[in-house]
């Protein structure tokens, strides 16, 4: 087996010990299956199959080792009607899984642990009183105590068996921890569909699985071009900010790293996944409205005029002007109007101060003013890393909020910055170039009053 | 493409309607009140069962949500208002209520699911609504006759279960059908498209929601049978998965459109192109595009593309004047729709759109793809026309494309937009 090695052997021990443990009790489920009569045969055929579908065509959660499906349902509904020795069974099909570009190992373990699961589930279930055969009509309730208890056990043994895997392999830190409870809670959502599925096969036999799992296929479906529609979505929007951006040269994956910095800043201070996404795709749009600005204002060398300066103000609620067609979170909004206040009150459009300014403003406002620094000018190199945190640190309280400001900091420190590529100075007539940052803190924008 | 008065409260909601639809709201508001009369005269059968699946089809009606291309379902209530109609016993007893019960019970439920909305100022489209109560209608009339001798061959240990879920599934692919039909009817009348490509474009929307609403209302009726009214609460959770996951996916279809009729308008705000430019070109190549017969995806593909077939203007050095591409010289405007390709193919997903962008300057014997000569045929229109509406104005750049048409232009293309263009004429006229 190619694919064992380059394992270490601690993973390499567990994986042969869960496959040899499968195979023990599939040769016992083998010798005992004078239990199973001719209808068992037929029925744990017409189970497999349906598992076998199932398990095919999986969803990719987050992580692209450990593909969760709904066969999970067409096992269970095997513990009630075959037993542990047809669970076993049924559950040893995962091998045979069409699934393309999956290796052999890992076709094993599946068939292995499944089929494991499977046995447990079958055995705690009869300990528990239930009986395995088709349920009849009347006895539909006394099914319930002892399927709730096979569901118990299996579905956190078939966690842990898969999670152990992981860990061992080192992958451990792509599973999602945070979303462990929803997992769980879909895992039972499709035991009861399991249970549905035995409670009804007494009726009208394997349709009651077709009918059971089609609603659930479908949605898979949905979610499936839901989450399509969602990638190509993300690639659009980046993909036209930096059209947008393409006038300055020097400014190119601004709008992707205040985006990504932002939502560095949310989830450290704990935001939601839906504010999440909102605030990611407000700090992608944060400067959309630049555009607007005459690209003389900002080309001219030296100190503005007032008008000029007015011009530059104005870009906020030209941005917001633009997208506000979109059907964000109204805070996405406020986080592109505002984002260029200032904690003591001095910024535009409005003069929010403090507490007046939208959480989302506040922190669009550190990570535009840090990718600014960190990133190559026409009129100066980049900055390193460090300096632009000290320089927040100096503004934190006047220009920027303290909370978000330390809250970057340590989402950096953990996670470090890729600060962007060294811009070569483009030659004079291919591009375009600016001579100011109105994101750039260290270097403010410089106004000529009119008498 | 409707009117769209300034006139408010209900009589533009009805003016909106077409008479199809005034047609089909008649029929069902008719057969509502044949139903709810009929109960109310001979007394509700089973209450406690009327009232369960009254309460699911009220909770669906008001978890209803809007699919790409303005289409209203409401799946839950779909389904509950099938496991009602297909009914055949209830925990063993047998389910006699008549044909007219249904109606009614599908009425009264689908007018409180639809209360909570009307009270937040969010009216249904009566169309959708009316579509809803006549298929269930028909549906029940054909089968709720049938259910007697279906369920007397069905009960019992040896009862043979096979006749009544062939019946179902007969039916329910029947009623499929008619609504369909029906849908593709009122859309073709709506948006002027042509009906066989209607009928498609409904059956590909329809077909995956369809399946799970029929699965879901064949088990509610079957599980009825084995675990009573728990199967209404129980078999609610499948379809509410399939409800959520749709409703995720009509969210970010909508979003995605939005995104890109905002964006596109980057090119006004710095001034490269008219105000409304995009828009307006958007607006008329998707009509002219369903003009000639093109099915929704094309649609999809054409309206991003003319929405954003002036992005390449965003990496010249300074604006065109006026930005009028019709009227800049070849090479440039090739060099734009280049750069334009350019930009969206780094999306990575949108390779069709790109494409279409990129050969919108090819004449009729490069042969470029049909959607690129629509672009360019429609957003020539609009550099002479802009958005005025003086009917000379438009009558000149028509006249001005057709002499274009067959080498700048293709015939075909400015045929179906001077057709498109005087039914608006009209239209601003009345």
């Amino acid at each position: 087996m190619a694919a064992l090695r380059g394992l270490p052997w601690f993973a390499k021990v567990y994986l042969t010990a869960v496959i040899g443990v499968a195979c023990a009790l599939l040769g016992y489920s083998v010798m005992a299956s004078d239990r199973l009569g001719w209808l068992g045969w037929s029925n744990l055929l017409v189970l497999a199959l349906l598992f076998l579908v199932c398990e095919s065509v999986p969803t990719l959660l987050n992580v692209k080792q450990a593909a969760v499906s709904v066969s999970f349902s067409a096992a269970l509904a095997a513990v009630v009607l075959v037993g542990p020795e047809g669970a076993a069974l049924v559950g040893m099909t995962a091998v045979l899984s069409v699934r393309p570009g999956l290796p052999l190992v890992k076709r094993l373990f599946n068939g292995a642990q499944f089929a494991i699961c499977g046995y447990t589930a079958g055995w705690v279930y009869e300990s528990l009183g239930g009986t395995a055969r088709l349920p009849d009509i009347a006895g539909f309730d006394a099914l319930i105590v002892p399927f709730a208890g096979a569901a118990a056990v299996f579905v956190p043994l078939n966690f842990v068996l898969i999670a152990l895997v992981l860990v061992l392999t080192g992958q451990a830190d792509q599973v999602p921890l945070r979303g462990l409870a929803q997992f769980l809670v879909s895992y039972l959502g499709y035991a009861t569909f399991g249970l549905l599925i035995a409670g009804l096969w007494a009726t009208v036999n394997s349709i009651s699985a077709v009918l059971v799992l089609l609603p659930l296929f479908v949605a898979r479906w949905a979610f499936g071009q839901y989450l399509a529609q969602q990638r190509s979505y993300d690639a659009t929007i980046a993909a036209l900010c930096q059209a947008v951006e393409t006038k300055d040269y020097y400014t190119r994956g601004h709008c992707t790293r205040v985006s990504l910095a932002s939502g560095m800043i949310a989830q450290e201070i704990g935001m939601g996944s839906e504010r999440l996404r909102a605030i990611r795709y407000a700090g992608m749009l944060h400067d959309v409205g630049k555009l607007g600005v005459p690209t003389k204002v900002l080309q001219k060398e030296g100190p503005l005029t007032e008008e000029e300066f007015a011009a530059i103000q104005l870009h906020p609620m030209r941005g917001l002007e633009i997208v506000r067609g979109i059907d964000f979170l109204d805070e996405a909004f406020a986080g592109i109007m505002h984002h260029h206040e200032r904690q003591d009150g001095k910024g535009y459009p409005m003069g929010l101060a403090g507490d007046e300014i939208p959480e989302f403003a506040r922190i669009i406002a550190v990570a535009d003013a840090f990718d600014s620094m960190t990133s190559d000018r026409s009129y100066r190199g980049a900055r390193p890393v460090e300096v632009a945190m000290t320089e927040l640190r100096k503004g934190a309280g006047t220009q920027f909020d303290p909370e978000m400001v330390t809250a970057f900091i340590k989402a950096v420190d953990r996670e470090g910055w890729k600060a962007p590529r060294k811009v070569v100075a483009p030659p004079a007539d291919t591009a375009e170039t600016t001579a100011k940052d109105h994101d750039d803190p260290t270097t403010p924008i410089q106004v000529v009053p009119e008498r | 493409m409707t009117t769209t008065t300034a006139s408010t409260g209900a009589p533009r909601a009805l003016r909106r309607l077409d008479s199809g639809q005034l047609l089909l709201i008649c029929v069902a508001g008719l057969l509502a009140v044949a139903g709810i009369a009929h109960t109310a005269a001979t007394g509700l059968l089973s209450p406690e069962i009327a009232i369960g699946f009254g309460a699911l089809i009220a909770a669906g009606e008001l978890a209803r949500l809007t699919m790409p291309g303005n289409r209203e379902v409401a799946p839950i209530g779909a389904a509950a208002a099938l496991g009602y109609t297909l009914l055949l016993d209830m925990g063993n007893v047998p389910a006699r209520h008549p044909a007219l019960q249904v109606i009614a019970v599908l009425a009264v439920g689908m007018a409180a699911g639809a209360l909570p909305h009307l009270a937040v100022g969010r009216p249904p489209r009566l169309d959708a609504m009316a579509r809803r109560l006549f298929t269930g209608a028909l549906l029940a009339l054909a089968y709720r006759p049938l259910a007697g001798p279906l369920f007397e061959r069905a009960k019992g240990p040896e009862g043979d279960w096979w006749p009544a879920l062939g019946v179902m599934a007969l039916l329910i692919a029947a009623m499929v059908l008619v609504d369909v039909v029906l849908a593709a009817v009122l859309r073709a009348e709506q948006v002027r498209a042509a009906f066989g490509v209607a009928v498609q474009d409904e059956l590909r929307m329809a077909a995956p929601l369809w399946a799970a609403v029929a699965a879901s209302g064949i088990l509610l009726a079957l599980a009825s049978h084995s675990m009573g009214m728990a199967a209404l609460l129980v078999f609610a959770a499948p379809l509410l998965v399939t409800q959520v996951a749709f409703r995720k996916y009509a969210g970010i279809r909508a979003t995605y459109l939005q995104t890109v009729r905002a964006l596109a308008r980057v090119t006004e705000v710095g001034g490269y192109v008219e105000p409304g430019h995009s828009h307006r070109v958007s607006r008329l190549a998707v009509a002219i595009g369903r003009e000639l017969g093109m099915a929704e995806p094309e649609l999809l593909d054409l309206e991003y593309a003319a929405l954003m077939h002036d992005i390449g203007q965003l990496s010249l050095r300074d604006p065109i004047p006026g930005g009028a591409t019709v009227l800049t010289e070849p090479a440039q405007a090739r060099r734009i729709a280049e750069l334009g390709a350019e930009v969206i193919r780094q999306t990575g997903v949108l390779d069709r759109v790109a494409e279409i962008v990129r050969r919108q300057c090819d004449t009729c014997s490069e042969t470029p793809p049909p959607a690129s000569r629509v672009i360019k045929a429609a957003n020539a229109y609009d550099d002479l026309v802009g958005g005025s509406t003086d009917r000379d104005r438009a009558g000149a750049a028509l006249e001005r494309l057709r002499l274009g048409a067959g080498k700048e232009y293709d015939p075909a293309v400015v045929e179906a937009m001077t057709s498109v263009i005087d039914r608006l004429a009209s239209l601003q006229r009345l």
